[in-house]
């Protein structure tokens, strides 16, 4: 069975015809359109590694069938800030040494723009902390991750950091 | 993973005429679907992708004050809602309780009333289960089985429903709305899920065909919101299944409780509701004793299915912190979820 869906991935329009119903999102961008920037952590939705946007929302790519996307606006990790330049989450990662291998990064960031976006938990610590509980981060990056997520949201809002 | 065909139908009708074909499966998040078709456990040769018929993802209410929630809507989407979470808190804090937020911006009403048991022999393909093969035998009865039922258990299948959701709309006495070959028809939800007899395979009280096609809580389930809480136990801080979990909702009068609604997760096959319990609590003064008292009947039949005879004890305990956090008043804005240990505020953290 074939099927053929169109989505735009960070801006890009793409027409693809699936000729394997189970490819997933994950699949689709790292093997069919090259953007390995999205991470496969554990392939279960349990690691947040291949999380990204979907028409705005957070997912984990490994549970989304490709098939399901169609007509969907995708923005991974390569989408998020203009060429040459960092998105403030990113440079908030930095600042607040966010990250030691790098692994699960591309996840917490795409995981905190739609934490962001959500606009629930503002930049309250222990409101981030469980709304990033979705992203695992083996080095136990966490205090830092926490504290850049806080960070740019409050840049987000207009506040100064405190 | 094994191939499927895989369909999108966009009436209802096409939806049924699919789902004739017996190893047909139900598509909606796909964020239990999938992983069990990863792990081998789910082998469907097509799939019925039903997150783009149109209608199934309102939400509204209905000229009786009721409410209908379609089968598609978001988990998230439902808990962020204003006018449902205030009418309904304790079931916006069991939705928010539950999975990641990335799941549950996929995961959907009926995929999480149709969801499997987390039971490890059940997600193994190599063990002995008989929900998952009939007749097969059960593994978690001689394994690690802590977690385990100890409710309307059997020696066929000792396994517990996972739903943090499903456990305050079994106390609001939801319904769930069936389509099917033959029309629609309404079942509690509260008997939704199936408890193993001598066999376990049949899980739900759907029959072939059939599909969820909406939920509904009744206008008299509003009445609760003021004193409406749901506490859940699990073994880390967040993104964990609950190893129990209580949604207790009271209407207090005058210091005296006027009705309640109790059920347990984490307990049995199904969300238990505590009919017993909440017959105790009618007319008794909003207070520890008559907590205790209430809890201590909601676990009056419970056994150990193995390893795990401090559920009982542990049940009975949320069960009464429930009902005193529910007596207190639902906070206008819900504690941080769940408290860890990097939080340093002094602040009420609703779950452990």
């Amino acid at each position: 069975m074939t099927f053929s869906i169109t989505l735009t991935v960070n801006g890009t329009p793409h027409h693809l015809a699936l000729d394997d119903l189970r490819v997933t999102l994950l699949d689709l961008l790292r093997d069919r359109l090259g953007l390995t920037g999205t991470k496969k952590g554990c392939d279960r939705g349990q690691c947040g590694a291949c999380t990204v946007l979907v028409n705005g929302r957070r997912l984990n790519a490994c549970l989304a069938l490709a098939a399901q996307q169609d007509g969907a606006e995708i923005t991974t990790i390569e989408g998020l800030a203009p060429e040459g330049r960092l998105h403030p989450l990113q440079a908030a990662f930095l600042e607040h040494d966010a990250f030691q291998c790098g692994y699960c990064t591309p996840g917490q960031i795409m995981s905190a723009a739609g934490l962001i976006a959500e606009g629930a938990d503002g930049a309250d610590i222990e409101r981030i902390r469980e709304g990033m509980s979705g992203n695992l981060c083996r080095c136990g990056a966490y205090r830092g991750i926490a504290r850049a997520v806080a960070a740019a949201a409050q840049s987000e809002n207009g506040e100064t950091e405190a | 993973m094994k191939s499927f065909d895989y369909l999108r139908p966009e009436t209802l009708e096409e939806a049924l005429a699919a789902l004739s074909d017996p190893d047909t499966a139900v598509l909606g998040g796909g964020t239990n679907l999938l992983d069990l078709m990863k792990l081998g456990v789910a082998l469907p040769d097509r799939l019925v992708d039903l997150t783009r018929l149109p209608g199934l993802d309102r939400i509204e209410t209905l000229p009786d004050g009721s409410w209908r929630i379609g089968a598609m809507v978001r988990n998230a989407d439902l808990a962020r809602d204003p006018g449902f979470a205030a009418a309904f808190p304790m079931v916006a804090e069991a939705l928010l309780s539950g999975a990641s937020a990335q799941l549950r911006n996929a995961a959907t009403l009926g995929g999480n009333l149709m969801q499997a048991t987390r039971c490890a022999w059940f997600q193994d393909p190599q063990a002995r289960c008989n929900r998952r093969a009939p007749g097969s035998g059960c593994d978690a009865l001689e394994g690690a089985n802590r977690g385990h039922a100890v409710l309307g258990w059997t020696p066929a299948c000792i396994a517990v429903h996972p739903s943090d959701f499903c456990v305050p709309l079994a106390a609001l006495d939801a319904q769930v709305e069936v389509a099917g070959p033959a029309g629609i028809r309404h079942v509690p939800l509260e008997t939704f899920h199936l408890l193993p007899g001598e066999e376990a395979h049949r899980v739900t009280a759907l029959e072939p065909g059939e599909i969820v096609l909406a939920l509904r809580l009744p206008a008299a389930a509003a009445a609760f919101a003021g004193h409406a809480r749901y506490l859940k136990l699990r073994e880390r801080t967040s993104f964990a299944f609950a190893l129990l979990s209580a949604a207790a909702a009271l209407r207090v009068e005058d210091g005296r409780i006027a009705e309640a609604r109790l059920a347990l997760g984490g307990v049995a096959a199904r969300p238990w509701r505590c009919h017993a319990a909440e017959v105790l609590l009618e007319s008794a003064p909003a207070a520890p004793d008559s907590f205790a008292r209430a809890a201590a009947a909601a676990l009056e039949t419970a056994a150990p299915s193995g390893a795990n005879g401090y559920k009982i004890v542990l049940a009975e305990r949320i069960l009464a912190r429930a009902l005193a956090a529910a007596a207190a008043g639902t906070p206008a804005e819900m504690p941080a979820l769940p408290g860890s240990l990097m939080d340093d505020s002094d602040r009420e953290t609703a779950h452990a």
